[in-house]
């Protein structure tokens, strides 16, 4: 269940911005979350219901982007779609494949108020 | 996105953050790496699910290295400190930490152990991280390297089921392989997935209770520390 050390670094993470600019508030919390970034989105949602509890997101409108998982062959410089970490390069067959995208873990915007 | 225009009754700002979820980890993980160089201290985090034999390899691996080089390790547990008494038999210094709900090490964890634990300026330090095959591996602690452990016993198909962590690992080792007589497994197979899920993983075969594959595994351990 990291999935909760992962919602109280988000909440820590917004409330750090949004203190620095002197806000009361945080209505909005945008994140980025790959799908092949060992995170259960369930399960992180459900964490942050407890985890912005008496904090300044209380009543923030959640919105999480799913990012889907993309692939470089090491080999032979294909890119494509990948849904597991260890999907063969459709070009060459090499498992050398470096993840470009889908491994997202980012706190993308807040928006505060005062 | 319309939110670019202010209303003159409220403060509403849109920020934008772009930043890591895990940054604050990262960054402690990385002053812990720093320490480490300065100091050329050796860090294996050692991570396998619960009764793989992490603390019994730790045992053996200790007794055939302690007269060679100075060696710390910290025990990670949700509860007691029983793994903590094992290692302190061996006279080297340990520290326990328990996570109680935590189900994987964090970079500021470490950092508060290596406080009490002070190791020496070239020596080795052992993290064995909660048994767990999830968690650990989205958290730097800050290691020279990290090791998954499988064992014999838990099939070939843990690697692809587990992916995060072996991707993750530089080295892995294949455990308990004096069981191999009386069990079902293909280690060839075992072996490929492995590969499968990170090419570029260095495997070791071993069996920590009769000694097999030890020797290795200990010169791979001395090598790293001489350079």
């Amino acid at each position: 269940m990291h999935e909760l050390s992962i919602a109280q670094s988000i909440v820590a993470l917004a409330e750090a911005q949004a203190h620095a600019r002197q806000a009361s508030i945080v209505e909005e919390l945008e994140i980025e979350i790959g799908r092949l970034a060992g995170v259960e989105v369930q399960t992180l949602a459900f964490a942050l219901e407890s985890a912005v509890k008496n904090t300044m997101l209380e009543k923030a409108r959640i919105v999480r982007h799913d990012i889907e998982g993309e692939g470089r062959c090491g080999d032979c410089g294909a890119v494509f779609a990948t849904e597991t970490l260890f999907t063969p390069c459709p070009r060459c067959g090499s498992y050398a494949v470096k993840l470009i995208k889908g491994a997202e873990l980012r706190v993308k915007s807040i928006v505060i108020d005062k | 996105m319309c939110n670019t225009h202010d209303h003159s009754h409220t403060a509403r700002t849109v920020l934008t953050v772009e930043q890591d979820i895990l940054q604050r980890n990262n960054l402690l993980a990385e002053r812990n790496r720093g320490y480490f160089e300065a100091k050329r201290i050796q860090v294996i985090n050692l991570m396998s699910s619960p009764g793989s034999g992490k603390t019994t390899l730790l045992e053996v691996t200790i007794r055939r290295l302690q007269d060679r080089f100075p060696i710390y390790v910290i025990e990670g547990d949700q509860q007691t400190s029983i793994d903590a008494d094992r290692i302190a038999l061996l006279s080297v210094p340990v520290f326990q930490v328990n996570t109680g709900a935590g189900c994987h090490l964090e970079a500021g964890m470490v950092n508060h152990a290596v406080k009490h634990l002070e190791p020496s300026e070239g020596s080795l330090l052992f993290i064995e991280n909660v048994g767990n095959l999830i968690c650990p591996a989205l958290f730097d602690l800050g290691e020279t390297h990290k090791v998954v452990i499988v064992n014999t016993t838990e099939g070939e198909d843990k690697p692809l089921k587990y992916p995060h962590i072996f991707r993750e690992a530089d080295v892995c080792i294949i455990n308990k392989i004096d069981l191999l007589p009386f069990l079902a497994i293909n280690l060839q197979t075992l072996r490929e997935n492995v590969l499968r899920v990170n090419p570029r993983l260095q495997i070791f075969e071993l069996s920590a209770t009769r000694g097999d594959g030890m020797g290795e595994w200990c010169n791979w351990l001395k090598l790293k520390l001489r350079t």
